[in-house]
């Protein structure tokens, strides 16, 4: 087991090398570059002089290659993901800073996909072809119809025309104020593990019908043994295998949707922080968060992979 | 007075080519502690039978249509669904065709074994799980006490099939249903797993449904014997008597496809020609009167009914009287 998780670890670091050259070369081939926006920001006329010296005090006089390898070994042997152009931040305090926020709207998304899926994926299942049934598909088949930030938009627009009301626009830090923080993520929260919870669902669904059909099935109600228990015991674990690796494939989608709901919700997090790096071409800010959102999602798959050890015996990892 | 007696169980499945019968008006008796055979084709309704009994038959799309399944006194088709929970794995036990999946690959072999002492006699898991130990140690499986933890993938196809006689063990049952439970092994294992199940079930003054295509099984270690045809019974009665004086062409067609040590060197096997009714749409007549070499008009055309051919024999032919005599002489070789 061990030296598995260390292969998995040792195989994330090729992955990572390439996803850092595609983002390093990718932002710097977005039209207009920093150095324009920075000049007109100042109102500094775009003389080539001023443009040089900035440059240069910026770094980015130098070939492309040049600055990728200066910027993978800051990583290397320093830990520095560099600063940003704009603040003349650590980038790395940046992205600690902001990692959290997002990792707690993520776990809330998957939470209310989760216990929202799977539930009424079972429900779904052992009274399949029922009024309840097609009740729960059709608002399954909604909530993967409704886009979020659409959903998020109308929250945002609607209340405060109806009633005067929208949702708070100053962020409170969990560390600050845990029960405001949570109220000002469950919005966010819900619309983007709705959509989720709606694919969890119809994976559970049939999933459980698949399962239910087993001869270990038949097995377990000839022992006496009531349909709840059945289901608990002997069919849910069986049925959650593929669920599982739904999530690990599911991971990189729900951290392209905080992108947006921060957006949206004012939420101070890595999407934000990406947005506004990208709109101000802070290319050190932008690689870095692209590379810690790779290894996030690489480790995500990694315990997704583990606990197939747990939910199926079969599999035993050397 | 017997342990289990079905009268006019008829049982229904609901399909796209409309309703199949596929067990039709079957009948029969098994005292305590006695062993029965159910002897059929696939699809002749043996294991609907057996599944019908405890009511383990998929609503929708099957339906037990008509008749009783009075068990010690009590008609089981008549119980609520906790009243019949409490009779399975307690007092009638289920063994089934394929020990692969049979059972549940994420849980330990021991559990499985517990879970019915658990459920029926209330005892905690560790008193439970000890038991299992004993259980499997009495289905003679060596190191019992590191195996209870083992997972099924990590037992052969004969291990498990112990694992399930043990399971079906677990409560003592007075009734044992085994469906087909040596079909899916090797036949070096199958008798040993017969000879167990036979010998466990003796033990425990258990009875036995022993549901099987293999007459060879059948004159072995059967008591009785009812042989199902197109999904009613076609002849029934001891095994001995059966197999000493068939009084129905299907059986005697069956013999004559099974190798037998004491037939004559240079005779050959018979197969029964032609394929299994379909079940949705029956003649009229007798349902094996197509394949039936004797078949005359009133075969076709009058379904022969169940009667005493001889003092406790059973036979659904209109020729059952004159085929009283010996197996050889009625199969041409």
């Amino acid at each position: 087991m061990q030296a598995y998780i260390i292969r998995r670890l040792l195989a994330l670091i090729p992955t990572l090398i390439f996803a850092s050259l595609i983002v390093f070369i990718t932002v710097r081939l977005i039209p207009g570059d920093v150095i324009d926006l920075m000049l007109s920001s100042n109102d500094i006329g775009a003389d080539k002089k001023s443009r040089e010296q900035l440059e240069a005090a910026l770094g980015l006089d130098r070939p492309m290659v040049a600055q990728y390898f200066r910027w993978a070994g800051a990583i290397l042997f320093e830990g520095s993901l560099g600063n940003s152009l704009w603040q003349n931040t650590p980038v790395t305090e940046e992205i600690l800073h902001r990692l959290p926020i997002t990792f707690e709207l993520g776990l809330m998304a998957l939470a209310v996909a989760l216990i929202a899926g799977i539930p009424i994926g079972v429900y779904s299942a052992v009274a399949q072809d029922t009024m309840g049934d097609y009740v729960t598909r059709s608002f399954a088949i909604l909530a993967l119809a409704l886009p979020g930030f659409w959903v998020g938009t109308l929250v945002m627009v609607f209340p405060s025309i109806w009633w005067g009301w929208s949702p708070e626009v100053k962020f409170t830090a969990f560390s600050e104020n845990p029960l405001t923080n949570l109220g000002q993520m469950a919005i966010p929260a819900l619309i983007l593990g709705m959509a989720f919870s709606a694919v969890v669902m119809r994976l559970t669904r049939t999933m459980m019908l698949e399962v239910m059909r087993q001869d270990y099935i038949r097995t377990a109600l000839a022992k006496g043994l009531a349909t709840r228990t059945t289901i608990l015991r002997h069919a849910l674990r069986n049925a959650l295998i593929p669920v599982v690796t739904l999530v690990g494939l599911q991971a990189p989608v729900l951290v392209g949707g905080t992108v947006i709901l921060e957006q949206i919700f004012v939420i101070p997090g890595m999407g934000l922080l990406l947005l506004e790096a990208v709109s101000q071409r802070d290319y050190p800010i932008i690689t870095g968060v692209f590379l810690i959102v790779g290894v996030v999602v690489v480790l995500i798959n990694l315990l997704v992979d583990l606990s197939y050890g747990i939910l199926d015996p079969k599999v035993r990892y050397r | 007075m017997s342990l289990l007696s079905v009268r006019g169980l008829s049982t229904e499945f609901r399909t796209e080519r409309g309703v199949v019968k596929a067990v039709d008006d079957v009948s029969f008796d098994l005292a305590a502690g006695e062993t029965l055979a159910i002897v059929g084709e696939s699809g002749s309704g043996k294991s609907v039978t057996a599944m019908s009994i405890l009511r383990l038959i998929p609503d929708p799309p099957g339906k037990i249509s008509a008749g009783e399944v009075v068990f010690d006194g009590r008609d089981l088709l008549k119980l609520s669904d906790e009243e019949i929970r409490a009779i399975r794995g307690d007092r009638i036990a289920m063994i089934f065709q394929e020990p692969m999946s049979s059972l549940n690959p994420s849980l330990t072999v021991g559990l499985q074994i517990a879970e019915p002492i658990n459920l029926h006699r209330k005892t905690p898991w560790a008193a439970a799980m000890d038991m299992a130990v004993e259980l499997l140690e009495r289905v003679r499986m060596s190191d019992a006490r590191s195996r209870v933890k083992a997972y099924p993938h990590q037992f052969s196809g004969g291990m498990r099939q112990r694992a399930m006689i043990a399971m079906a063990l677990a409560c003592q049952p007075q009734l044992i249903i085994a469906d087909e439970p040596t079909t899916a092994l090797d036949v070096t294992v199958q008798a040993q797993i017969l000879a167990l199940l036979k010998e466990v079930t003796r033990a425990a003054n258990s009875a036995l449904i022993l549901i099987t295509h293999d007459l060879g099984v059948v004159a072995r270690y059967a008591d009785r014997v009812c042989v199902m045809y197109g999904g009613r019974i076609v002849e029934a009665g001891p095994a001995r008597e059966i197999y000493a004086r068939p009084r129905h062409p299907y059986t005697i067609g069956l013999m004559a496809s099974v190798p037998r040590l004491d037939q004559e060197a240079g005779s050959r096997l018979v197969p029964i020609e032609g394929s299994p009714p379909n079940l949705a749409n029956l003649p009229p007549g007798c349902a094996f009167a197509p394949r039936c070499r004797r078949a005359v008009d009133i075969c076709r055309s009058e379904r022969p009914p169940l009667v005493k051919s001889a003092p406790d024999h059973l036979s659904a032919c209109h020729f059952h009287a004159q085929l009283s005599a010996p197996v050889g002489s009625h199969v041409g070789t």
